[in-house]
């Protein structure tokens, strides 16, 4: 598996480039990640990565776009808006989660 | 634009969209070689209107709009009813005509018999479209999957483009108040074939 490394923070991801474990995510590897697809986290930015981190840690998977709507009350359109083009997958990955496997 | 660090394996976000350079020269005149590649397209025409052909075009049309693509969706004929405000919550499924139809709660009595599909006669008999639809919902209730007009508004919050038939729309005497509010027109089908230019086309 490969191992990245960023501004001396390491961590293993799967070939596609997804974390592998959760518990080598920080905040502060969330800010230099984010830096890489040219997104500035502000509070509207870390609310749904907090979402995800607690409600995959109850469940056990990285939460889809939908639930982040049904379950953690975000707006799909503000989602998009935030981290557009590919806004679940870019938010699991800051995140430090698994890629969403759910289909909806 | 943040230097991607060598050897670092990411996942494929799509292309980055590149600041602008300031390299000193002031030659406003450069034009590039290459046009940037837009998104890639997608589009989607709906001609049916059972419950089971709404969800293909609204989990495929959701999943594309989720990888960055931009989507259309051409409602016509029957599929028209899924933009329908007045009939796209009570859309329904018949096991008449569908030899795929099979239940898995069946295995249950005989090892087997979830693998064996439903008499066709079976779908005519009173209240069994109502029964599986009901079903239908159920499941897909429990798999999380939203109903259909919930799914619409899902769909137009990620940017999606919907458009009706206006033949059908004409046939059909409807009423444009009854379309789904994300809808963006009611065109022809020529206009649809300039509207979907260079995208990928998914007959549903």
């Amino acid at each position: 598996m490969p191992t990245n490394t960023v501004k001396g923070h390491t961590f293993e991801v799967n070939d596609e480039g997804f974390f592998i474990n959760r518990d080598q995510w920080s905040e502060e590897l969330a800010v230099e990640l984010a830096a890489l697809i040219d997104v500035e986290l502000d509070e509207a930015h870390w609310a749904p990565i907090r979402f995800m981190r607690q409600d995959s840690a109850r469940t056990g998977v990285t939460p889809t776009l939908r639930r982040l709507q049904t379950v953690g009350g975000f707006d799909v359109k503000e989602l998009y808006r935030l981290y557009p083009g590919k806004p679940v997958k870019k938010m699991a990955w800051l995140a430090g989660l698994p890629k969403p496997v759910g289909c909806v | 634009m943040t230097e991607i660090p060598a050897g670092f394996t990411m996942p494929d976000f799509g292309p980055r969209v590149a600041a602008p350079t300031t390299t000193g020269t002031t030659d406003s005149q450069f034009v590039p070689t290459v046009p940037p590649p837009g998104p890639r397209k997608m589009a989607f025409i709906c001609s049916k209107g059972n419950l089971d052909m709404a969800y293909p075009a609204l989990i495929m049309g959701n999943a594309a709009l989720g990888e960055g693509c931009e989507v259309h969706i051409f409602f016509t004929f029957w599929g028209l009813d899924i933009i329908n405000k007045k009939l796209n919550h009570k859309l329904q499924f018949t096991l008449t005509g569908n030899t795929a139809m099979h239940m898995p709660q069946l295995g249950r009595l005989r090892p087997g018999l979830e693998y064996r599909s439903m008499p066709q006669q079976l779908g005519g008999l009173p209240g069994m479209t109502a029964f599986a639809t009901r079903m239908m919902k159920q499941q897909m209730a429990d798999l999380e999957i939203p109903d259909v007009p919930a799914f619409l508004d899902l769909l137009a919050a990620a940017g999606a483009h919907f458009y009706a038939c206006k033949l059908t729309f004409d046939m059909m005497k409807m009423i444009e108040a009854d379309l789904h509010d994300a809808t963006v027109g009611v065109i022809s089908a020529a206009d649809f074939i300039e509207i979907s230019e260079g995208a990928q086309i998914v007959f549903i």
